[in-house]
């Protein structure tokens, strides 16, 4: 069933600014997604947190107005909005009833190109981005899968993109402004906009709004240190955070599709293997996943679970045979639950502007275009049993990084299933 | 949207809103049974039977019930809260049959000792995994310590000790007085039509037994108490107040979700601005809770230690002008926009409708389409505000705190319970 979405429509203004406009007639909402490239692999060296302080400080006053009169007008508007950082951008994500469409593009106009990044409000700022850092150090859930991402990928590219308390302290007002003046330009800056509303005005606004937006040259990234692969942090704690990651293929990557129907059937559903081993059979977890995250260029599988510190043994154990028991081959209609989920998923995300807005500019980021749902919904369908076992062939998981927290490390060389799945890693070191 | 609305011969009361501008459509079944309707032996068995009701009944397995949501691409889901236990799930249209057959299959389990003893350790790590997070920690002491000597005082997850004690028998009994086709509400939201779900609806539940649970509804009188738990390796300080307010029948109770707006949302709010844009605060947030007969205002504040006293002593300055001068007109506007584009926005999907749907239904046998919604959101004027806050002040009868602190009296470090956790 499913009536195909409207096409998107793209619009390149001359600035470099990518204008993506999906069109969704059945929803009274319209949703806004702007990537803006000022996030935390253009920080200058330990100086993580930049991108976060000038996330937050962009939005303390803009334009005409100061803190509480942006935060005002934004209240009135009924905009729903979010401020977050990922490694390239910062993103702002709003969502109102479509009449106040309009309006709330005109305060993300001046949040983008006339930002005060005034100083009263830069050490309140400072303050808030320290605490939610430190509530972070609070949940260790979170934690584990952070310091899991720093281990992965090389600074800056797994620098946690929040900021890190060590170097909060050491970064100034000057620092958020070069940063700001730096990055805060529309070439590399990404658009989406879907809802209901008038694609052609909605157009001509964005072209007022951002056309004279100055473009400016992309700095470049020196990679930094790489960090141990394999860690333990001692953490006063019930329960150990386990955090597993080996490479896999971006979403740019021809393969993608396998690669993500290779780890939905470790962790899609409910039957998915993850899931049955390591909770329904063993009950040795309450929350385990595995996730394929992908920046640009690079990405990898990221499983996590969390279980009590005499269990966590048998429980990377257990997680460790899963992953490798892939290549073995799969169980009949394993794949098909696997599509019937993305199929849903996809299906989904044509209900809701705020996802599809979302969507269209991830998309844009990662491939320079809009994929159509249904070109999506055809590669996810068209998936083999030999696909995914080729591809597990040629990208067998291995090359582990292994982060737990807990009150004391499990034995990572004790076990066969262990050692084998490590081999890797101690052959080269 | 159409609603629709009928009874079974056994009790079992079916609702639905039909729309067919959505591509999928979502199902759940409301049971009035959660913590409050537990005794302290049994404490954390309507948690602990919503788990064992993935298992299976006398015709699927645990397996078969994992592996079926995913053959149809659902995705479900179930919760369980101080009242209502849910069980729910959104599909594509056509795979709406399957997915009431299991969603049924969900409610009448089989309760095997097998899958008994392997869930219970499942159970107890998710105890373990609260226990790790102070902010999990301090809501679940905030409520035992408000709702003292009621019912809503009990913990939805247990204890280590009653989880560990608890037999399938006893779930069993419990089971057998809390999932009479009374006690229930089958809500349908989205992409369908109501002759096919009526239908499904008999086919999947007319066999089940009646049976209605009372409860007893009586408000709370919580005496006030206050409780420093002491948390030397957590890097923050977490303070949870409460206070009486409105009941989920409550004519005040559309006022009192639009106050705790004004007063406590996380961006521009009263609270936000004294605490958080000033960065005294991590968050410090107002939150409206309705339950059954009782209510409470929860404020919650999460910053550095030493800045806990004056930071509560600052939520009381809020409170205190609140309580004495209401709130002004072009506060209130600002509120009614942000809640209006919300229920706007939530009402899009068809999951966003179904929690609206069953909770209108379970607590109030109403049905408030998005408009009704909207309306009674606009309806709410200063003089409505005034008249909640005569009726439930803002305050702090509870004070629930932890984090390194040892007392929250200024310049004491005295008496507090023992170290616990």
């Amino acid at each position: 069933m499913s009536a195909l979405p409207l096409e998107v429509r793209t619009h390149v203004l001359d600035n470099g600014l990518v204008l993506l406009l999906q069109p969704m007639p059945a929803v009274r909402s319209a949703a806004l997604s702007l990537l803006v490239p000022a996030g935390s692999v253009y920080e200058q060296p330990a100086r993580n947190g930049t991108a976060a302080l000038l996330c937050d400080l962009v939005t303390r006053g803009a334009g005409d107005r100061d803190n509480r009169d942006l935060s005002t007008a934004f209240d009135d508007l009924g905009v729903q909005r979010h401020e977050s950082i990922a490694s390239e951008h910062v993103a702002f994500s709003a969502a109102t009833v479509s009449h106040n469409l309009t309006a709330t593009l005109e305060l993300y106009a001046d949040v983008a190109l006339r930002p005060r990044l005034p100083e009263a409000e830069f050490e309140p700022t400072r303050l808030g981005v320290a605490q939610s850092l430190q509530a972070i150090e609070d949940d260790p859930r979170q934690k584990v899968m952070l310091e899991l991402r720093r281990r992965c990928w090389e600074d800056p590219w797994g620098r946690p993109s929040d900021g890190c308390l060590a170097d909060l302290p050491s970064v100034t007002l000057e620092d958020v402004r070069e940063h700001h003046a730096l990055c805060f330009r529309p070439n590399g800056s990404i658009l989406g906009i879907a809802g209901s509303f008038d694609p052609d005005a909605v157009t001509e606004q964005v072209e007022r709004l951002f056309g004279d937006w100055d473009g400016g040259r992309i700095p470049t990234i020196e990679p930094g240190p790489e960090m141990p692969s394999l860690d333990h942090l001692d953490y006063d704690s019930t329960q150990t955070q386990i955090g597993i990651g080996y490479p896999s293929v971006p979403y740019r990557d021809p393969d993608y599709y396998t690669a993500w129907a290779a780890v939905s059937l470790l962790s899609g559903g409910t039957s998915s293997r993850l899931w049955n081993e390591v909770r329904e059979k063993r009950g040795l977890v309450y929350a385990v996943s595995a996730s394929l995250s992908s920046l640009k260029d690079r990405a990898h599988v990221l499983c996590y679970a969390g279980t009590t510190v005499e269990r966590s043994q048998e429980t990377l154990e257990v997680m460790f045979a899963e992953i490798e028991r892939l290549a073995s081959g799969l169980e009949a209609g394993e794949l098909e639950r696997c599509k019937a989920r993305a199929k849903t998923a996809l299906v989904m995300q044509q209900e809701s502007s705020v996802a599809r807005a979302g969507a269209v500019a991830r998309d844009w980021y990662h491939l320079g275009r809009v994929k159509p749902l249904e070109d999506v919904r055809e590669k996810v369908e068209a998936i083999t049993e030999t696909d995914v076992l080729g591809f597990l062939a040629e990208n067998p998981p291995g090359d582990y990084t292994v982060v737990t927290i807990g009150p004391e490390p499990p034995q990572l060389d004790s076990s066969v299933s262990l050692r084998r799945a490590l081999s890797t890693e101690s052959d080269e070191g | 949207m159409e609603f629709h609305q009928t009874q079974l011969d056994n009790g079992l009361t079916v609702v639905a809103e039909t729309n067919p501008h959505v591509h999928s459509v979502a199902a759940g079944f409301y049971v009035r049974a959660g913590s409050r309707d537990e005794s302290a032996e049994v404490s954390g068995v309507s948690h602990f039977l919503e788990h064992m009701a993935f298992k299976g009944d006398e015709t699927h397995s645990a397996d078969d019930v994992n592996r079926i949501f995913d053959e149809i691409g659902a995705r479900y889901n179930a919760s369980t809260s101080e009242e209502v236990t849910t069980y729910y799930g959104a599909v594509l249209p056509e795979y709406l049959p399957k997915a009431l057959e299991m969603l049924a299959t969900l409610i009448r389990p089989s309760l095997r000792e097998e899958d008994f003893e392997v869930e219970r350790q499942v159970i107890l790590e998710e105890i373990g995994m609260y226990d790790d997070q102070p902010t999990s920690v301090c809501y679940d002491k905030s409520m035992e310590s408000h709702f003292i000597g009621h019912p809503l005082g009990r913990s939805i997850l247990g204890s280590r000790e009653s989880i560990t004690a608890l037999t399938a028998d006893r779930m069993r009994e419990y089971h057998a007085n809390h999932y009479g086709a009374g006690n229930i509400v089958l809500a349908v939201a989205g992409n369908t039509d109501w002759d096919e779900v009526r239908d499904l609806a008999r086919r999947f539940c007319g066999h089940w037994p009646t049976g209605r649970h009372d409860r007893n509804t009586e408000e709370a009188r919580p005496p006030g108490v206050t409780r420093v738990l002491r948390r030397e390796s957590s890097t923050l300080q977490y303070v949870i107040q409460m206070a009486s307010a409105p009941s989920a029948r409550s004519p005040h109770r559309h006022a009192a979700e639009l106050l705790s707006v004004v007063v406590g949302s996380d961006s521009g709010s009263r609270l936000y601005w004294e605490l958080v844009d000033s960065g005294l605060a991590e968050a410090a947030e107002l939150g409206f809770h309705e339950y059954e007969g009782s209510g409470a205002w929860m404020t919650y504040v999460g910053s550095e230690p030493d800045a806990t006293i004056d930071n509560l002593a600052r939520v009381k300055a809020v409170y205190d002008a609140v309580n004495a001068d209401g709130v002004t007109a072009e506060e209130l506007e600002r509120a009614k926009n942000k809640v209006s584009s919300a229920i706007v926005l939530r009402g899009e999907r068809p999951m966003g409708r179904l929690s609206s749907l069953g909770a209108n239904w379970i607590y109030r046998e109403d049905y408030r389409s998005v408009e009704d919604d909207l309306r009674d959101c606009a309806a709410v004027d200063v003089s409505a505000v005034r008249e909640l806050l005569d009726a439930y002040p803002l305050g702090q009868t509870t004070t629930v705190a932890v984090g390194p602190l040892a007392s929250l009296v200024p310049g004491t470090a005295n008496e507090n319970d023992p170290p616990s956790n």
